[in-house]
């Protein structure tokens, strides 16, 4: 499985980009990407999930990464998540800490 | 770059085949990621040498074994930092060398891969009831977890044990019918999205039967009649204590049931609902001399079993083995095992099956002052978790009422169990036994207060409480054991026909005789435990052993809350009167005295004249009288409440106390009617026409409110 992520920072919002399975082998990825966007010092953080098809415990641990991070201050978004990644957020209590949208801006 | 970049003790000192590790940290055992790496640690008394294997997850064969330095070793602990492991796909596992004598007790076996007793979860077993692979090299995977969960501002409750409804029940039976429901059936995240259920029955107390991973296709077999599947369902066998059961979790697949269990008790928290564990420290899956050897046996059999002197296995609890609990080291594992539970998964308390086993020594003789009782009565750590023994074992040795308490350890009371089900099915002789029973039984439990004893009439051991009015005799023909297992003495009473009838006489009598047994165990002193289902009739079709089917002798059927609809709104009702009135939940004993001066002693007895029990031995009535002036020691205020219960077969006028000035009497509950005029919504309960005297009907329970 692969994954590919991009990200931009526009005015101090950080949008990623999300396709493919975000697991074990590909995590790391998102993990460096969220990395360098927390240098910024962003405001708000902008998952683009459409296209992400499968999240395991890895990826799991990247946005808990995240949030701890950048602290209760920064809004998370996930734009147009799967059901599968939904689902897994509601069961492992990480929805609760995430906003999720249709589009971004709302 | 981070701080730890620049401290010595995380740099490599050592190469194997490209991988890089160095001397690590004795403490804490079992494994820990560290800056850069992981830290290992495991002892063994005996063992002459340890290799660490690494697996990738799901692997066949490990990727590295490494075998432990001699100048590593510390005392007899084993520990290595291993540097540039991937915390989310590595699996690890020991080989232990050393002897195979079984006539001194050592069962060292190099060609086996071992468990880590201190993993954190273990990878095998992830989905429930998925065929398993036979011929792996290493089944049961010792693995990591993160403990990055967001737990907000969660903490165990510290709701007072008294003012507990315990409510027992099994995670996979809850939701798996194929009409809960919900939509991970079977599962942590289905029991939470059946908890707007529990707060509507009036739980604060889930008691959740093991779920420390286990492994389902312990001792399976195939139903020589019907071909099914038994398998190990209940999970009374534990592979490892600090793991959750993977297969319980909707997200077991993806690696995450300990995120989904945490969600839950956090989610139970919110709710106002405490979580108990049922666990089993009194044996483990690897059995007698003929078991497998998973972990503890090859690692160090002598340290972790009781052994006869001929190096076979000691078997208090009935499995096979008896783990060595008042060993040191193994004491010290189950501390930590327990502190890890309370303080990572704020688990508010635990019960402990088969405890009498935890107070003998290593011969197995019962000691005085066992050593693990005292350190868990004392340990900082779990010093606001609930203690509760189940206070016997398989060999014989019953504690009930005699269990090392230090200050602080309740138990399941058999004796209440017993007693209720005498009076219930209308023997004779138990009248002065009851009497102690309503109270928190002081006969056994004087020094301890009126929450030493878990209440309960039944329990996943034996009958469901349709069952105990539906059966004389046990029918466990389906567990494949020519009906031999299971308790022959169950103490139950079919209401004149054995298992389902159409007759009407006979279900209404069941139904009602159900609404008895809720009714005293709600108005006893003591803390009160009902088993899952009970509350709507859940029936086992009179299987009173039903630990390897997974099927629908053990799934709740959800339709029986509608069929049975009388039956559910009773206990719903039943238990929300106890949570309104403090009257039933003391901590302390009654002293039979009007030490608050209101004119009443805190508890009265009466029989068909008011202040005269009838003691006799041919007796099956008894009343009794709570003084709300008395409730919780006289601390807050409540109403008069009287209870009268009569089992004999014909109804039976009962002449009632004159209440002061100013009250009269209300009546709550009277089993006799029929629903819905058996019980009156709290607070709206209509005056009694008659204040000097009620028919009791026969085999019936009325409770009445002076006010």
């Amino acid at each position: 499985m692969s994954l590919s992520v991009k990200s931009e920072v526009i005015e101090n919002v950080a949008i990623i980009t999300i396709e493919g399975a975000l697991d074990s082998s590909t995590a790391s990825q998102l993990h460096e990407e969220v990395q360098k966007i927390i240098q910024q010092n962003p405001t708000e953080l902008v998952l683009n999930v459409e296209n992400l098809d499968f999240m395991a415990s890895a990826g799991l641990r990247v946005i808990i990464f995240a949030k701890q991070k950048l602290g209760s201050a920064v809004k998370l978004f996930l734009v147009k998540p799967q059901e599968q990644v939904v689902e897994t957020l509601r069961m492992t209590g990480l929805l609760f800490s995430v906003t999720i949208v249709d589009k971004y801006p709302e | 770059m981070a701080e730890f970049d620049t401290r010595i003790d995380y740099y490599p000192t050592h190469e194997f085949e490209g991988i890089k590790y160095r001397r690590g940290h004795v403490l804490p055992f079992g494994a820990t990621m560290v800056p850069n790496g992981v830290n290992f640690s495991i002892y063994s008394s005996s063992a002459t040498s340890c290799t660490l294997v690494l697996f990738e997850k799901n692997a066949e064969q490990p990727f590295a074994e490494i075998p432990f330095p001699k100048e590593f070793m510390i005392g007899n602990v084993y520990s290595m930092i291993v540097f540039d492991l991937d915390y989310e796909t590595l699996e690890y596992g020991y080989r232990m060398d050393g002897p195979f004598e079984p006539e001194t007790g050592h069962r060292f076996d190099k060609g086996k891969i071992l468990s880590d007793p201190y993993a954190k979860a273990i990878g095998g077993r992830d989905t429930w009831l998925a065929p398993p692979n036979w011929d792996k090299l290493y089944p049961f995977r010792s693995r990591l977890v993160f403990e990055d969960f967001d737990w907000e501002g969660d903490k165990p409750l510290e709701t007072p044990i008294e003012d507990l409804i315990v409510y027992e029940m099994h995670v996979r039976s809850f939701t798996n019918h194929p009409n809960s429901g919900v939509k991970f059936k079977g599962t942590f995240t289905g029991l939470k999205e059946k908890i707007p259920y529990l707060l509507e029955l009036g739980i604060n107390c889930v008691e959740l039967m093991p779920i420390y991973e286990f492994d389902e296709y312990e001792h399976s077999k195939k139903d020589p009649e019907t071909g099914e599947l038994l398998v190990n369902y209940w999970g009374y066998s534990t592979l490892n204590f600090f793991a959750p059961k993977s297969g319980y979790a909707a997200t077991g697949k993806y690696g995450m049931q300990v995120d989904e269990l945490k969600t839950l008790i956090k989610e139970l928290h919110t709710n106002g609902i405490e979580v108990l564990l049922d666990v089993v420290f009194n044996h483990t899956a690897e059995g007698d001399h003929r078991g497998p050897t998973i972990s503890f046996k090859g690692i160090d059999n002598k340290t972790y079993y009781m052994l006869t002197p001929e190096g076979y296995y000691y078997n208090f609890s009935g499995t096979g083995n008896t783990l060595n609990c008042n060993h040191p080291v193994v004491r010290s594992m189950v501390l930590d095992c327990l502190r890890y539970w309370a303080s990572e998964y704020h688990i508010d308390g635990f019960r402990f099956d088969l405890a009498a086993i935890l107070g003998r020594s290593q011969d197995g003789s019962p000691l005085s002052n066992p050593p693990l009782l005292e350190s868990l009565a004392y340990d900082p750590v779990l010093a606001k978790c609930k203690l509760i023994a189940e206070a016997w074992d398989a060999g014989g040795l019953y504690q009930v009422g005699s269990f090392p308490f230090y200050g602080r350890w309740a138990e399941w009371n058999g004796k209440y169990r017993d007693t209720i089900r005498k009076f219930l099915k209308g023997d004779e002789g138990v009248i002065g036994d009851l009497s102690q029973r309503i109270q928190g039984s002081p006969d056994m439990y004087w020094a301890r207060g009126a929450t030493a004893g878990i209440n309960f009439i039944t329990c996943h051991d034996g009958f469901t409480l349709y069952d105990m009015v539906a059966y004389n005799q046990k029918h466990n023909e389906a567990n494949g054991e020519n009906n031999q297992d299971g308790n022959n003495d169950n103490l139950s009473w079919n209401c004149g026909w054995e298992g389902e009838t159409n007759d009407d006489y006979i279900n209404t009598l069941r139904h009602k005789q159900i609404k008895n047994a809720l009714a005293i165990l709600m108005v006893s002193q003591g803390v009160p435990m009902i088993l899952m289902g009970d509350e709507m009739g859940r029936t086992q079709y009179g299987n009173n052993n039903t630990y390897c089917h997974d099927n629908e002798l053990n799934w709740l059927n959800w339709e029986l809350k509608e069929k049975n609809a009388d039956l559910y709104n009773f206990a719903k009702h039943i238990i929300n009167f106890r949570r309104n009135h403090p009257v039933f939940r003391n901590k302390d004993h009654f002293r039979n005295a009007d030490y608050m001066n209101t004119g009443f002693p805190d508890i009265s007895f009466h029989g068909k004249k008011p202040w005269q029990a009838d003691w006799s031995p041919s007796s099956r009535i008894f009343a009794f009288m709570l003084d709300g002036g008395h409730a919780k020691s006289g601390f807050v205020g409540d109403d008069i409440l009287y209870v009268a219960m009569n089992m004999h077969w014909e109804s039976i006028g009962f002449e009632l106390p004159q209440l002061p000035e100013g009250k009269q009497w209300h009546v709550s509950v009277n089993t006799e009617m029929p629903s819905p005029f058996d019980f009156h919504p709290i607070s709206n309960e209509p005056r009694i026409e008659d204040q000097h005297n009620f028919m009791v009907g026969a085999r019936s329970v009325i409770i009445l409110i002076g006010k």
